[in-house]
């Protein structure tokens, strides 16, 4: 762990320096090689291989960005959202992780997490995704945007109690749609004719809808798993 | 089963020993017992279950069952009857039956100790109900027993009593028969489900053992061989984590029954051919037909067009099933093309594609621009009564 910054800036600023993220996975290759890959575009101000020292860590040096896995012993990359939102709500969470399986996916999001990836992203992806959670939009993978679509899908009999929270609008499904399709966020716009910043207000509507409705699907989903 | 015994109820062993001596002498009474119980104790204790100090506190229960049967069976019969080896016969058996319930639920010792009411404690919280069946059932076989026990001792009375006596000897009988093999039966049962579980457990090893032999060992063996070959060592890789990820996470569907595995295996053949990465997202899922199956056919046809001519390494494939229609959607980020320019000589884009879409009553709408990527879109409509499995989820 590298903690020669004391000083935490103000979170304002984070469009003019560096962004400073910080590494949770219990896997050392995998962490030196996104150090590597980042180091160019973020600054990696530490790295952590158990949830004691990610807590531990994240509590000492205030990073922007968790980049977090989700699979890891003791309570994985939950354990450390959980201890850390209670104790320091301004730090903000990317799941990175190999895993496909939706109750991954939705579990990270539904504990808070502003994003899921897969560890296939590029270098260069990332770090935009890693800009884009530090801005406080949400960064959706294609199959993230396919699951949200089908938890949210529209049938017949799913009993609706909040609206607002349970049904995502028309155009939310659309950039949902094309998220799922590989569109990034600058195509999407293009394609819908509307600005980037909308689409990223929609993405982050999705994110708030997914991790506050009480939907139906959703709770059942996650009962089954044993989840939230 | 003295020892057993002896630390069940916390007292010596020589106690017990000589306890089992004496009752034998009488009419037998210590052999029935020392085999009733060898069939209900458990032969070993689990260790350090509690320390071996005495614990006369358990006994009470059974002291107090044993005195009410002595009056019960006093007040039915003359006081003369009373006493001699009949009382005994009905105190020991009735021990013997508050043993053994006790023994049927062994965490419940302490409850039990401490209600003093050692019934209302066992009423109230009868909640395994097969426990509780099969007490209530060892309970009536036993009491039945100690009865049946009396009168045959004592009815002086022939005749009718004696056609009686004969009847309450053979349920005496099968009581014993009960009572002595239902433990060692039950006990059987759960041997055999215990080294099936064993059994099925040392399967899923043998399988997973098998799986990473076969495959992850063999295809690691062949990505160093291939080191030198970029492509080879992606498409390795590839192939392998596919598989392992069906593996993990995903309830074999076949591809001849389900749209979405249908466009996985067609992904999977992609990916394995060209060393390409296809992201596959399918929301929904829907029965295969043949309209269907010339859908994937076509969206396959897509893919192996992307991963010729695109010149990229990822592909997205996106399927959505709707109410009234499938839309699948092939799209790569690549070089893209003049569609007025080469249509004409692209016999995969034409016949495969256009052409096998408009025979099913479906369309294909192709988008591309040099520089600009491609984008094949290809709708089905869904007949109305045609069952859609959108209310399944098949996240891929």
């Amino acid at each position: 762990m590298t903690g020669e910054q004391p000083a935490t800036p103000e979170r304002e600023s984070t469009g003019q320096r560096r962004l400073r993220v910080f590494l949770v996975d219990d896997h050392a290759m995998f962490r030196a090689g996104v150090r590597a890959e980042l180091g160019a575009h973020v600054e990696v101000v530490g790295e952590a291989s158990t949830v004691a020292e990610a807590v531990t860590g994240i509590g000492t040096l205030r990073p922007d960005v968790v980049l977090l896995d989700v699979h890891m012993p003791d309570g994985g990359g939950r354990a450390v959202l959980e201890a850390i939102r209670k104790s320091h709500p301004q730090v903000l969470f990317l799941a990175l992780s190999v895993s496909d399986a939706a109750e991954d996916v939705i579990g990270l999001i539904r504990a808070g997490a502003r994003g899921y990836v897969t560890k296939t992203i590029s270098a260069a992806d990332l770090a935009d995704a890693v800009r884009r959670v530090a801005d406080g939009d949400a960064v959706f993978s294609p199959r993230l945007a396919g699951f949200v679509l089908d938890a949210f899908a529209a049938r017949p009999h799913a009993p609706v109690s909040d609206p607002e929270l349970d049904l995502l609008t028309n155009r939310e499904r659309e950039v949902l749609r094309l998220l799922a399709r590989g569109y990034a966020y600058k195509e999407i716009a293009r394609e819908l004719f509307i600005s980037v910043k909308t689409v990223e207000t929609h993405v982050s509507n999705v994110l708030r809808k997914l991790q506050m409705s009480n939907r139906y699907e959703l709770s059942r989903w996650a009962a089954d798993r044993r989840l939230v | 089963m003295a020892v057993a015994l002896a630390d069940h109820l916390g007292l010596s062993v020589a106690k017990v020993r000589v306890a089992f001596a004496v009752l034998a002498g009488l009419n037998g009474l210590g052999v029935l017992l020392y085999v009733v119980f060898w069939a209900v104790l458990p032969l070993s204790p689990e260790d350090g279950r509690r320390e071996s100090r005495r614990d006369l506190a358990q006994l009470l229960p059974y002291l107090g069952i044993a005195v009410g049967v002595l009056l019960l069976e006093r007040a039915l019969r003359a006081p003369e009857l009373l006493g001699g080896a009949g009382g005994w016969l009905v105190a020991i058996i009735a021990i013997g039956a508050a043993v053994i319930w006790h023994q049927s639920q062994p965490h419940r010792r302490w409850h039990w100790a401490a209600t003093g009411v050692p019934w209302l404690g066992r009423w109230l919280e009868a909640n395994p109900r097969t426990a509780f069946i099969l007490r209530f059932v060892c309970g009536g076989l036993l009491v039945a027993l100690g009865i049946v026990g009396v009168v045959a001792v004592y009815s002086p009375v022939q005749g009718l009593s004696f056609v009686v006596n004969g009847v309450l000897f053979a349920l005496v009988g099968l009581a014993g028969v009960g009572l002595v093999a239902a433990p060692v039966l039950w006990r059987s049962i759960t041997a055999l489900r215990a080294e099936r579980e064993a059994r099925i457990r040392e399967q899923e090893r043998a399988e997973l053992a098998a799986m990473v032999h076969d495959q992850v060992l063999h295809t690691l063996a062949l990505i160093q061989r291939n080191a030198a070959d970029s492509a080879m060592v992606q498409r390795l890789a590839r192939g392998q984590e596919r598989s392992l990820r069906n593996w993990l996470y995903k309830p074999t569907a076949s591809a001849n029954e389900r749209l979405s595995a249908a466009l996985e295996e067609a992904a999977a053949e992609i990916e394995d051919t060209f060393a390409i990465t296809v992201e596959t997202v399918v929301v929904g899922d829907q029965e295969t037909d043949e309209r269907v199956r010339a859908l994937v056919a076509a969206a396959r046809e897509a893919l192996v067009n992307a991963a010729r001519h695109a010149g990229v390494q990822t592909v997205s494939l996106y399927a959505e099933v709707e109410p009234e229609q499938i839309s699948v959607f092939v799209r790569d980020r690549g070089a893209g093309f003049d569609l007025a320019g080469v249509e004409e000589h692209r016999h995969g884009v034409r016949g495969s594609i256009i052409g096998r879409m408009d025979r099913h009553g479906g369309r294909a709408e192709i988008r591309s621009a040099p520089g600009e990527g491609t984008e094949v879109r290809l709708t089905l409509p869904l007949a109305r009564d045609n069952g859609n499995g959108n209310g399944e989820r098949e996240q891929s």
